[in-house]
C-alpha cells in the first residue's frame, strides 16, 4: 500500500503456510525419501481497508483459499502475522477476547450443498452464531434476529422451518450469508461464493453482497478464479501465482494498466462475450507443482521476459501505480508498461 | 437454419427425452430440433438443468437409463442413428461421432496406458495393423499437443495433468477422424489459462479435418469464442438460435438477453448485474405457456397459456410470442398472477 496512513482494517504480513505431505516416517527411511513440503502460501502481504472488496484471483492450487482459511484462524500459519483492527490474531489472549474477534470476522464457502448441515432446518442454521456467541436475549429475540437475516437475503421467516434440501443452489447461498451475517460481523471472507452457481444466479448474489456491503459497511476479502466477476465487484485486486502475490493493484489500474507478465497472460486467457471469433494466442505451459516450485521469480519457465536474473533471485514487491508489483522486468524497465482501456469503456 | 447449401450432417428433429419416475413421467428434452453443417461448430447453451447434456448424450446414444429418447428422429449424413442397435451404435460412435467429455479423468482407463487405449480404439475402427496403430497414435498425441509424445504414449492418465488428459482425450476422439465431435463442457474442469489452450486446439483440429463439434457448455465466453452458431436451452427446449454474433449482441429472446446481461464482462463495469429473479423450474413444476413466463419482465397473457414455438426473429429463430404477429396479449394484471 502507499502510505500506512490510511485506516488499515485487515493487516496481513509475511504470511506463511507449509504443508507436509511427506509419505510415513517408516516409508521415507527405507526407501530412502525426503520429505516433501507444499509451500501453499509462501511469504505474502495484505492490507485491506475498511469497506473495501479485496480480491485474490489465481489458478487453482496457487493458494488463494488457503489464504482465506489461514484469515479466519482454520488453519494456523506457519509463520508471519494476521493483525485484525489492530489486534494481533496470534498474541496471547483470553478465550473471551478471541471469541469476540471472530464474532467479528465470517467467512462463506463455496460450495452451498456442503457447508449446511443438512439435517438442520434453516432457522438453527442461521441462530448457530447467534447462540454460540451469546447474542440473543430470549427466544423471541433469537427468532426476530434469524428473520431479519433471512429477510435480508431475500428469504422470508417461513422458509426457517425448512431443510437444506428444499433450496436451490442460490438460495442456499443465500443462506450461508444469512449464516455469515448472523453474528454482525464486519469482516467477510469469502471463498469463491458464486463458482458453484449458474450464471444468472450469480448475478444475484452478487447483487446482494453489493447491497449487503453498502448497507451493513462491510469488509470483503473475496477469493476468485473469475476474473470478470473480480472486475466487477473488488476494489482492489491481488493476483496470485504459486503461493506468493505477483500483483496488487487498485480494480481498474490491474484491468487497464497489468504489469505483471502473468497478470497479462490471465487477462488474455479469459474468454469474453465481446471476443466473438478472436484469435489469441494461449500461452504455453501449466502451473507448476508447488512442492518444488521453480528457483528466482516462481513464474519465470512461463514467462517470456524471463533472463538469468528471474532464475535466481526472488523480486521483491515494489510500489507502483498505487500498488505492487513482484517483477524484475518491470523493476529494471526491460518490460514497459501497456494501457488497454477496453472498448466499452467503464460506466 | 444452416448457412450453407451442403446437406446438414446431422439433424435432430423433434427430439424428446424423458424419464419415468415414481411421480409420473419428466419430459427433459422437449421437441428440440436443430442441424449441424460440416464443419461447422454449434454452442448448445444453458444453466443447469436446461437438457443440454442430456440432448448431446440422446444424440451419441449415451442417456443413462431410465431416460430415454420418447420421440422425434437423430439423422447423422441421412442415416437414422437414434433406432441403431447398441452393437450398431457402438460402430458409429467413435468412427463417426467422437465424444470429449467434461472430466478427463473419469473418461480415460486408469488400468491401461493412455498409447493402450488408443490403439485399442484405433484398430475397433480402422483396419490397421498394430504397429501402423501405435504410429498413428503416436501421430495425434503430437497433433494434441503433447510433448515428448514418444515418451508420454506409455504413460498412464495418472501421469498426466488435468489439461494433458484433456488433449489426451480429444485424441481420442479424433481417432477414427469422425465427422462430428460432441464436446459435453470440456473445458470446465481446467484453469483458464488451459481451458484456452484446449479451446485453441480444439478450433485449429476442426479447422483442419473440416469436424463439426457440438459444444455443450454453460459457459458463454467459450461459446462466443468458439461457436459459428449457437442455441440456448430453457427447461428442456430450445429457447433461441441464431448465428454467434446476433444471439449474443442482439438477442432476441428475454431469457437470452436476461442471461447476456448477467456475465459479468471485463469491457464494462456495471455498478449492478441485470438479474433473472427466480430460477429455473423444476421437471415436474414446468409452467403452462412459455416456461420462462414467471420470471419475464416483458410478458402477456397469450404467454402463460400458449406455448411459444421457434419463429423467425431478425437472423435468429426465437420461441417468444414478441416476434408472433399476434404478440403477447394483453399485460398481465397482479389479479390473474394470484389466481
Amino acid at each position: 500500500m502507499p502510505d500506512g496512513s490510511m485506516n488499515q482494517f485487515v493487516k496481513i504480513e509475511g504470511l506463511k503456510r507449509y504443508f507436509d505431505v511427506s509419505a510415513p516416517w517408516l516409508v521415507r527411511t527405507l526407501e530412502g525419501r525426503p520429505r516433501q513440503i507444499v509451500q501453499a502460501v509462501d511469504g505474502i502481504d495484505i492490507e485491506i481497508a475498511k469497506g473495501e472488496t479485496f480480491s485474490l484471483v489465481g489458478e487453482s492450487g496457487c493458494g488463494k483459499s488457503t489464504v482465506a482459511r489461514l484469515v479466519v484462524g482454520l488453519y494456523p500459519p506457519t509463520a508471519g502475522s494476521i493483525e485484525f483492527d489492530g489486534n494481533d490474531m496470534a498474541g496471547p489472549r483470553s478465550r473471551a477476547d478471541m471469541a469476540a474477534l471472530r464474532r467479528r470476522m465470517q467467512m462463506i464457502f463455496q460450495d452451498p450443498y456442503a457447508s449446511l448441515n443438512p439435517r438442520w432446518r434453516v432457522f438453527d442454521i442461521v441462530a448457530e452464531p447467534i447462540r454460540a456467541f451469546g447474542l440473543a436475549k430470549d427466544k423471541a429475540d433469537l427468532e426476530n434476529q434469524v428473520g431479519e437475516r433471512l429477510r435480508q437475503v431475500r428469504l422470508t421467516p417461513a422458509d426457517g422451518r425448512k431443510y437444506p434440501h428444499e433450496f436451490s443452489g442460490g438460495q442456499r447461498q443465500r443462506i450461508s450469508i444469512a449464516r455469515a451475517l448472523a453474528s454482525h460481523p464486519e469482516f467477510l471472507v469469502c471463498d469463491e461464493p458464486t463458482s458453484a452457481l449458474d450464471v444468472s444466479v450469480q448475478a444475484q448474489i452478487l447483487n446482494l453482497m453489493v447491497d449487503l456491503q453498502r448497507r451493513l459497511q462491510l469488509t470483503y476479502l473475496f477469493i476468485s478464479h473469475n476474473l470478470a466477476v473480480v472486475y466487477h465487484i473488488s476494489t482492489r485486486v491481488g493476483v496470485m501465482y504459486l503461493g506468493r502475490l505477483v500483483e496488487v493493484a487498485p480494480t481498474d489500474t490491474l484491468f487497464m494498466r497489468p504489469k505483471h507478465p502473468y497478470t497479462r497472460m490471465l487477462l488474455d486467457t479469459i474468454p469474453d462475450l465481446d471476443m466473438t471469433g478472436r484469435q489469441r494466442a494461449p500461452v504455453a505451459g501449466e502451473v507448476p507443482s508447488p512442492i518444488n516450485p521453480p528457483s528466482g521469480c516462481t513464474f519465470h519457465p512461463r514467462c517470456p521476459f524471463a533472463n538469468e536474473r528471474c532464475k535466481v533471485e526472488r523480486p521483491k514487491a515494489l510500489p507502483i501505480e498505487g500498488g505492487t508489483v513482484a517483477c524484475h522486468a518491470i523493476e529494471e524497465g526491460r518490460l514497459g508498461i501497456e494501457d488497454r482501456s477496453y472498448a466499452g469503456a467503464r460506466e | 437454419m444452416a448457412v450453407s447449401n451442403n446437406p446438414p450432417l446431422l439433424e435432430v428433429k423433434n427430439l424428446r427425452v424423458e424419464f419415468p419416475t415414481r411421480r409420473g413421467t419428466l419430459l427433459a428434452v422437449d421437441d428440440v430440433s436443430f442441424d449441424i453443417a460440416p464443419g461447422e461448430v454449434l454452442g448448445v447453451v444453458g444453466e443447469s438443468g436446461a437438457g443440454k447434456s442430456l440432448t448431446g448424450n440422446a444424440i451419441i446414444g449415451l442417456l443413462e437409463p431410465p431416460g430415454r429418447i420418447a420421440g422425434g428422429e437423430v439423422k447423422l449424413e441421412g442415416r437414422r442413428i437414434d433406432n441403431l442397435p447398441y452393437e450398431e451404435m457402438r460402430k458409429v460412435r467413435g468412427a463417426k461421432i467422437g465424444a470429449i467429455f467434461q472430466d478427463p479423468l473419469t473418461s480415460l482407463n486408469p488400468l491401461y496406458s493412455i498409447g493402450r487405449q488408443l490403439v485399442e480404439t484405433i484398430q475397433t475402427h480402422l483396419p490397421l495393423s498394430a504397429s501402423q496403430a501405435r504410429k498413428r497414435a503416436l501421430d495425434l498425441l503430437k497433433e494434441v499437443g503433447i510433448p515428448g509424445a514418444e515418451n508420454r504414449i506409455d504413460h498412464y492418465p495418472h501421469q498426466f495433468s488435468g489439461g494433458m488428459r484433456q488433449r489426451v482425450v480429444i485424441a481420442l476422439a479424433l481417432c477414427a477422424d469422425p465427422r462430428l465431435i460432441v464436446a459435453d463442457e470440456p473445458t470446465t474442469a481446467l484453469d483458464v489459462s488451459i481451458q484456452a489452450q484446449i479451446i485453441a486446439l480444439l478450433k485449429r483440429l476442426c479447422r483442419e479435418h473440416h469436424t463439426a463439434v457440438m459444444l455443450v457448455t454453460h459457459d458463454m465466453g467459450v461459446i462466443a469464442e468458439t461457436a459459428d452458431r449457437v442455441a440456448v436451452m430453457y427447461a428442456g427446449r430450445i429457447a433461441e438460435i441464431g448465428p454467434v454474433r446476433d444471439v449474443v449482441k442482439q438477442a432476441k429472446h428475454p431469457y437470452t438477453k436476461g442471461l447476456m446481461g448477467s456475465i459479468p464482462s471485463l469491457g464494462v463495469r456495471h455498478d449492478k448485474l441485470t438479474q433473472i429473479d427466480g430460477a429455473m423450474p423444476r421437471l415436474t413444476e414446468i409452467p403452462p405457456g412459455c416456461a420462462f413466463n414467471p420470471r419475464c419482465t416483458v410478458r402477456g397473457q397469450r404467454c402463460m397459456v400458449e406455448r411459444p414455438n421457434l419463429m423467425s426473429a431478425g437472423a435468429s429463430r426465437a420461441a417468444c410470442w414478441l416476434h408472433d404477429r399476434g404478440g403477447v396479449g394483453a399485460p398481465v394484471t397482479k389479479e390473474l398472477v394470484d389466481a
